[in-house]
This record gives C-alpha cells, sequence and structure tokens, in this order.
C-alpha cells in the first residue's frame, strides 16, 4: 500500500534536485527569464497604438499564459530527457518507487517553476506597459483558480510528452515541442479561436488551454467572478481528471517498451 | 525436500534485440532508400538461456569480451530490462513480478558513473538516498564514512562531479550504491579504466563488504587478478551463454597445463572462448 507520509518524502527528492539543478544554471535560466520577458513585450506590443489597453492586455496574458502552460509542460519532459542523457534514469527506474511518485515530484517542480518564472514576468510587464494595461479591475481569485485547476490538464500532457524523451534522449525533446505547437494553433492563445478554418475549430474544443485562456482572459479583462467560469472550470476539470490518468498509462506503456528493447541505457 | 532459497536465482534467461543489420555489400542508391523505408534487421541474442545460483556471503563473477552480455544480464537483473523467457528471483522474489520488493534490497555499479555532473557529489547521494527513503542528514553522515573508507577526501563532497576525476567519480558511485546497505549488489565493472591506485581502493572495499555483510554481490570484470583475488566462483561468459563456471580453482584445471609458467584465468579464458580479454571491453 502507498505510505504517503514516505512517498511525499520521496517526491521532495525531484523538487530539490530541479531547484539544485536550476541554482547551478543560473545564469542560462537568467537567459531563458530574459527571453520570456522580450517574448511577452514583443506581442502585447503589436497592439500597442493600434487597440485598446484591454486589446493589449489580451495578447500579454495569451504570451504570460502561454508561458506557464509551456513550462509545464516542458519541465516534465526536460527532466526526463536530463535523466537520459546524464544516464542517471536508469538508477531512478531501479530505486524501489512507484512511477507516479516520480512523476508527480516532477510535476510539483514544474508547477512551482513555472508559477515563479510567469509571476516575475508579470510583475515586470507594468513596468513596460505603463498606462498601456490596465489591471485595476483583474480578478485575481478567479485567475489563480484557472491556473491551479488547469495545471491538472497541463501535468497530464506533459506526462504524455515525457514519453518521447524516454524513447529518444536525442529527438524526443523536439517532439514535445510539436505537440506544443499544435495546442498553440488550436487553443486561441492570441487570437480568437472562431477566426480557425471549420475544420480545426472540433480540436480547440479539445483542448484545455482553450479554456484556461478563456477563463483567464474574463477574470483579468472583464473582473470575472469564480461564479461566472464555474463551466470552464468543470470542463478543465474533467479533462485534467482524465489526461493525467491517461498521461500515466502512456508513461507506463513506454517504460515497459523502453524495458523490453532495452531503449533505457546511455552506455555499456 | 524444500528447494533451497539462494540471494540470487537465474534460471534460463534469454533476451534477444532486434538491430539493423550492417549491408554485406556497398548499397546502390536505391538499394538505401529500400533500407530506410524498410530496415532490415538481425537478431542478437544477447543473453542466451543462462542459469546461476548465487549463495549468501559469496561474491560471484562474471568475465566476458566485448558484447558478450555482461551488462545485459546485469540489467535483467536489476529489473532495467524484462527477460524474453526465464525467470529471475531476488531472495526468492521474481525481478518482474515483484519488482518493487526486489529493487528495495538490490543496487548497482555500472561501468559508466552516471550522475548529474553539475551537481556535487554530496547532492548526488543525498538525492539517491532520498528515493529508498533515506533522510538527508543519515545519508550525509553515511556517505561520509563510505566516501572514505574508499579513499575518498569528504571535504570534496561539495564540489561538482565534473570536476572529479574518473576514479573519484566511481567511487562516489559505489557510495550510492552502498548507501542503501543493499543485500544484492551488482558491480559491473567498477574498477574498469581507474588508475591502480583506485583500483586497489575500490578492490579492497568489496573484500570488506563481504567479510562485514552477509551481501550477494555479482561482480562483473576484465581483470583477472581480480577476479581471483574476489571470486569465490566465477562463470565464462561469450556470445550471451556461459560457457563454464565453478570456483577459480575448477577453472584453471580446465585449461592444458603449461610447462613452464602456472595456468592463470586468462589461459582458461582464451583457451575456452579463442578471444582475448582487453581493458575496455563491456
Amino acid at each position: 500500500m502507498l505510505n504517503i507520509r514516505r512517498e511525499t518524502i520521496i517526491s521532495y527528492a525531484f523538487i530539490e534536485r530541479n531547484f539544485n539543478l536550476l541554482k547551478r544554471y543560473l545564469n542560462w535560466e537568467i537567459l531563458f527569464f530574459s527571453y520570456s520577458i522580450v517574448n511577452a513585450l514583443t506581442i502585447g506590443l503589436i497592439m500597442v497604438g493600434r487597440g485598446s489597453s484591454q486589446d493589449v492586455l489580451y495578447l500579454v496574458i495569451g504570451a504570460l499564459i502561454w508561458g506557464f502552460l509551456s513550462i509545464m509542460m516542458r519541465e516534465v519532459s526536460d527532466a526526463i530527457t536530463w535523466e537520459r542523457w546524464e544516464g542517471t534514469i536508469e538508477y531512478t527506474f531501479m530505486a524501489p518507487i512507484y512511477r507516479i511518485t516520480h512523476l508527480v515530484g516532477s510535476c510539483f517542480f514544474a508547477i512551482l517553476y513555472g508559477l515563479l518564472r510567469t509571476g516575475l514576468v508579470l510583475a515586470i510587464m507594468p513596468l513596460f506597459f505603463g498606462e498601456h494595461i490596465d489591471l485595476g479591475s483583474a480578478n485575481w481569485f478567479t485567475m489563480g483558480v484557472t491556473v491551479c485547476v488547469s495545471s491538472l490538464s497541463f501535468i497530464g500532457i506533459g506526462l504524455m510528452a515525457a514519453i518521447f524523451p524516454l524513447l529518444s534522449p536525442e529527438k524526443g525533446q523536439a517532439a514535445t515541442g510539436i505537440l506544443q505547437s499544435v495546442l498553440l494553433l488550436i487553443s486561441g492563445i492570441y487570437y480568437d479561436i472562431t477566426v480557425l478554418p471549420d475544420w480545426l475549430q472540433p480540436l480547440s474544443h479539445i483542448s484545455p488551454a482553450t479554456y484556461t485562456l478563456r477563463s483567464i482572459r474574463a477574470a483579468m479583462l472583464e473582473n470575472a467572478s469564480i461564479e461566472s467560469q464555474a463551466g470552464n472550470l468543470l470542463l478543465l476539470l474533467v479533462i485534467g481528471i482524465v489526461l493525467i490518468p491517461f498521461g500515466f498509462w502512456i508513461f507506463h506503456l513506454a517504460e515497459n517498451y523502453a524495458k523490453r528493447v532495452g531503449r533505457l541505457k546511455r552506455s555499456g | 525436500m524444500e528447494t533451497p532459497i539462494y540471494g540470487l536465482t537465474v534460471r534460463d534467461v534469454t533476451k534477444h534485440f532486434k538491430r539493423s543489420k550492417k549491408p554485406e555489400h556497398k548499397l546502390r542508391f536505391f538499394e538505401k532508400i529500400k533500407r530506410i523505408l524498410k530496415p532490415e534487421k538481425e537478431i542478437i541474442r544477447a543473453v542466451d538461456g543462462i542459469s546461476l545460483d548465487v549463495n549468501i556471503g559469496e561474491i560471484y563473477g562474471i568475465l566476458g569480451a566485448n558484447g558478450s552480455g555482461k551488462s545485459t544480464l546485469i540489467r535483467l537483473i536489476s529489473t532495467l530490462l524484462l527477460p524474453d523467457s526465464g525467470t529471475i528471483h531476488v531472495f526468492g522474489d521474481d525481478v518482474v513480478s515483484n519488482s518493487m520488493k526486489v529493487r528495495r534490497v538490490m543496487n548497482r555499479v555500472s561501468v559508466e558513473a552516471s550522475f548529474f555532473k553539475r551537481l556535487s557529489s554530496a547532492e548526488n547521494l543525498i538525492y539517491a538516498a532520498r528515493l529508498y527513503g533515506i533522510s538527508s542528514s543519515e545519508a550525509h553522515k553515511k556517505a561520509e564514512s563510505i566516501l572514505e573508507r574508499l579513499g575518498f577526501e569528504a571535504k570534496r563532497m561539495d564540489e561538482e562531479m565534473e570536476a572529479l576525476s574518473r576514479g573519484m567519480q566511481q567511487k562516489v558511485a559505489i557510495a550510492r550504491a552502498l548507501l542503501t546497505t543493499p543485500m544484492l549488489l551488482l558491480l559491473d565493472e567498477p574498477t574498469t579504466g581507474l588508475d591502480p591506485k583506485s583500483k586497489r581502493d575500490v578492490q579492497a572495499f568489496i573484500e570488506e563488504i563481504r567479510n562485514d555483510r552477509n551481501a550477494v554481490i555479482v561482480l562483473t570484470t576484465h581483470d583477472m587478478v581480480e577476479a581471483e583475488r574476489l571470486c569465490d566462483r566465477v562463470a565464462i561468459i561469450d556470445n550471451g551463454k556461459f560457457i563454464a563456471d565453478g570456483t577459480v580453482k575448477e577453472l584453471l584445471a580446465m585449461a592444458p597445463p603449461k610447462e613452464k609458467t602456472t595456468t592463470t584465468l586468462e589461459d582458461v579464458f582464451i583457451y575456452l572462448t579463442g578471444k582475448e580479454l582487453e581493458e575496455g571491453d563491456a
């Protein structure tokens, strides 16, 4: 039976390890952080002078939330890529830990890291945009709840994306990027999904990013209450509840495949 | 009569891999395209019907040339590969159906000391220990003691792994395996590529473990002197099969006696396999 206390301590090992790695690559982190700022600025500036402050904020929210969701998806996959490169994945898979403990640890790190990085970018944005964005009517509570609920779905997608580097550390990360690009296309990150061709729109309705963006934009632009977003949040919750076990199942299949064909080793 | 429970029991285990077949002649353009679309595969018999029993308190050596199947066998025992057929039991538990229980009592040192190279040895060891439910303070204390016995200065534990020599990294790898007090220790060429001093340190420590604890140790090596010094029994593996096994004395008796010098394990190996063993074979 799962000993929750023991599993929590073990999960913490992955969070601590990733933060230790983050400290060692702090210079690179600063570079990536700068990129996040530049990216959000570039996208937001498209509307400065062309649209209202609401329009600018519409795009900035898209850039920020997409940044956060990308980190969530990528970090889980990156953790596996890193372990495959270093060869430590064999030691992780040889340890007496449940895969759920291993992956939950990586997911928690992804959430914490994503929140930290996105929060910092968000704090800096008003310095650049000044009067062009107005956060006065933002409903932060609705936004926070939406981020938490949507995290579940993106953890599920992250688990699925993690199978690519598990099977190929060289090409797997690029495959994760393809998955991200598809979500970027269909989820209305920078435009309304109604501008998509008719045949693509059904895909938008199964993407959790569509509902995440819809609720966060409503919260930040229209001061939408949590009650008004209940439908979206419920959908996000359902997608999360479906995607997380599905992600674990896919990962389990990939792990068994890797053990059958000998894909875990780097040498020897 | 009851069947005795060995520390490690391997019965008729096989593991085959499919690999791309090398072309027998230089391919023309269209043949190359055809190969890309429909690659030809061949079956590699990495482990082919191996059986062995290792008792508690015993060191079992496996000698083999490059690609003979040593590391595949170690990976099968350590639950990193699934066997195609046959069974492996560790203290009576099946490595496939009861893998979690097996993992609790087992650890492995591989020829490559795989670590997060930018983290310090202390950070790597604490992380590894936490996966076994060991607290960071206990892990630090234990790691310090093991590393000192291996001739590794404790003050260097905070240096990044990439700043350490290969020998020192391998000592940290041994500490990682021993932190968890395993009952089954799989040592896959732990001394390959080490300088003579580090090699002696590691070998002395393996002897110490054997004398101190009732663990089961499986050791793969290229070093005949090491095998003679450390192993209670030795198996010779070639093309995925055990072609001989027994005590060192029993193996030495298998080769024809020499006139001027005494027979060595190397003579036996060459006699039985027709191959030379070289440092760096895996």
